[in-house]
């Protein structure tokens, strides 16, 4: 249970985009011309151990996304390092770490029937005879609960819930120990995200699956996951089990955010919402990246970012309060 | 007292490859001055087309075809295009879901406000602008004169959602129709956007329909809730009643489908099946293929039976 399956180590990831000619021949003439640089993440490191569901939470443009390319070697980091079971990741992808992705609809070839989008990837692994392979993916496709007689189908005739079994199944296929599910179930409607989470949790059991579960909706994520780790602007906040988390959130931004949740057991409530917006990554705050929406900011704050500390056993947040 | 919106029965039909297919068939509820109501359904439920209905803005291959929607005792089903337009904007605004749809790109925030100012009332420019600053003050932008001379794409998504509902309140309007308006928006950007709405409508008493999938959105925010499911509204009531005592088996189903209101690691209660092709919905209730409590006087659709002040249209409500 607590061996690392998964660590990310200071792992730090910027995209940067380089001058244009009009740029260059500006910067020659003397004009103040920079390139731009997003730090999508910054010195992240926590560790996925075997068998937990880790939930990674956070707003748009806080790097959740970029980190779950990263764990699964779809980018290499800027600086620092990703481990899968003590083997660097660092962009080159891990047939044992598999991505299922937001969209069920741009995720999926057009063009290709549901047999090939789900056969493919064990063929060229060689992980299944040419022979076994229509049996293999029907097998499948019964496990996401697909019918396979479905499978010369292409995806356009599937419903969105469907679409989200398929790219499942299609993760499945190599047999992966290790699924990063990024925004898996967004875009889907209510009750067709129940059955899919239902469907995350039985092959949990039944293959003994490791999550990294990214979502922007903290419902999903509490239900789903052990722990929680919290990013803004591409640093992790604070992390924690789950209960202890939602319970007594340390970290100011995850006290905000909790507090924003809508949630059906507030009725008629008085909205009273932080302040700002998230600034934009290309450039951050100085110090603390919450600061200027913080409701406690100090001085402090705006010079010197807080590091990670455990607060409590197991929990760790990043603010000079708890200093 | 008569209510400001009446909608009775309305009916709104698409034809198709598929055939005719109502996509609203036969949507009864009212809304007092100063009430939110929460119309609440999954994708395909009718909830968007019964909005656009209530406008006016169903266009070909698209028709009202029964029922009335009366604002303000005015029937607004047949009114002509010319009247109808003169309320639009006026007394009747729509918030949409993605504002960058709606927010014109090559045209600045300030000659989008103004035109919508001065399509209703013959005003000096000095005078539009004035309202137009003091509509954005008014949703929480800050330095709104300054920010009257940017385009959309100098906005964050937020502040795009702000503007957008600074120009649904250019008017001052009676009733407000907001289409899923935080749906694309992060959670504490959402929340702002709740608190602004709620204290507008608190201090202006204008009526809103706030058009959702998310319950949650509606627990907090609205004093009343309609369900739909496959175009017709299936439960209705107080928000309290509702999400905390459905009757109408989709309506258990949906919240039991939310999962903070579920322990942690649990099975989520699903509701089985999927939302059927509105060209294919089973006769009678269209909810029996997939409900638990379903058998042969399903076969025909449940009328509406009244409990105190809620309605629910099922043969067997819990």
């Amino acid at each position: 249970m607590s061996k690392p399956m998964l660590e990310f180590r200071d792992v730090t990831k910027r995209f940067e985009k380089r001058l244009d000619v009009i740029e260059r021949f500006a910067l020659r003439l003397g004009a103040a011309v920079s390139g731009h640089v997003v730090h999508a993440v910054d010195r992240v490191s926590f560790a996925v151990n075997e068998g937990e569901v880790v939930g990674l939470v956070g707003e748009s443009g806080c790097g959740k996304s970029t980190l779950g390319r990263l764990a699964c070697g779809l980018h290499e980091p800027t600086a620092g390092g990703v481990f899968y079971k003590g083997e660097p990741v660092n962009g080159k992808p891990v047939r044992a770490v598999q991505m299922i992705f937001q969209d069920p609809f741009s995720s999926l070839n057009p063009r290709m029937r549901v047999e090939d989008i789900v056969g493919e990837a064990p063929r060229v692994h060689g992980l299944v005879p040419a022979a076994e392979v229509p049996d293999y993916v029907a097998q499948l496709l019964r496990r996401v609960g697909l019918d396979p007689s479905y499978r010369r189908r292409y995806p356009h005739q599937f419903s969105g819930g469907q679409r989200a079994r398929i790219g499942i199944a299609r993760a499945l296929a190599v047999k992966p120990d290790f699924l990063v599910c990024d925004e898996a179930v967004a875009a889907l409607d209510v009750s067709i995200q129940a059955q899919v989470l239902n469907l995350f949790m039985d092959l949990r059991e039944s293959l003994g699956l490791t999550y990294l579960f990214i979502s922007h909706d903290l419902g999903v994520v509490s239900h789903l996951s052990n722990r929680v780790v919290v990013m803004y602007l591409g640093r992790v906040v604070e992390s924690a089990p789950t209960a202890e988390l939602f319970a007594k959130p340390n970290h100011p931004y995850t006290q905000a955010l909790l507090a924003e949740v809508p949630r059906l057991d507030r009725k008629n409530r008085n909205f009273a919402p932080i302040k700002g917006e998230i600034p934009s990554p290309l450039a951050p705050p100085p110090g603390c990246h919450f600061h200027p929406r913080c409701p406690h900011a100090m001085p402090r704050c705006a010079q010197e970012a807080p590091p990670l500390r455990e607060v409590a056993p197991g929990r760790l947040s990043a603010c000079h309060l708890d200093a | 007292m008569t209510a400001l919106l009446e909608v009775r029965d309305l009916v709104t039909e698409f034809d198709g490859r598929e055939g005719r297919l109502r996509a609203v068939d036969g949507v009864s509820f009212s809304l007092e001055r100063g009430e939110i109501l929460g119309l609440v359904g999954e994708s395909g439920s009718g909830k968007s087309v019964t909005g656009f209905s209530i406008m006016g803005l169903v266009d070909a291959p698209g028709r009202i075809a029964g029922g009335s929607v009366k604002f303000d005792g005015m029937e607004l089903v047949g009114m002509p295009d010319g009247d109808l337009r003169r309320l639009r904007g006026k007394r009747i605004a729509m918030i949409f879901q993605d504002p960058m749809m709606t927010l014109n790109p090559v045209l600045s925030i300030e000659t989008q406000m103004l035109e919508t100012v001065l399509a209703h009332d013959a005003v000096p420019r000095e005078e539009a602008r004035r309202r137009a600053i003091e509509a954005l003050g008014l949703v929480g932008i800050a330095s709104p004169a300054e920010r009257l001379a940017q385009y959309p794409h100098q906005f964050s998504g937020g502040m795009r959602q702000r503007v957008a509902i600074a120009i649904a309140l250019l008017h001052r309007p009676d009733l407000i129709i907001a289409d899923e308006p935080t749906t694309a928006l992060d959670v504490t950007v959402q929340g702002q956007i709740l608190y602004e709405m709620q204290r507008l409508v608190r201090e202006s008493g204008a009526a809103l329909v706030w058009i959702t999938h998310d319950l949650a959105v509606v627990a907090g925010l609205a004093d009343r809730v309609a369900v739909m499911y496959a175009g017709r509204i299936v439960e209705q009531g107080s928000t309290t009643e509702v999400l905390d005592a459905p009757l109408h088996p989709y309506a258990r189903g949906l919240l039991d489908s939310v999962p903070a209101a579920n322990a942690t690691g649990g099975r989520l209660r699903q509701i089985p099946g999927m939302t059927p092709s509105l060209a294919h919905l089973p006769a009678g209730c269209a909810f029996r293929d997939r409900c638990g409590h379903a058998d042969d006087a399903c076969g025909t659709v449940p009328p509406i039976t009244l409990k105190a002040s809620r309605q629910v249209r099922c043969h067997h409500p819990l």
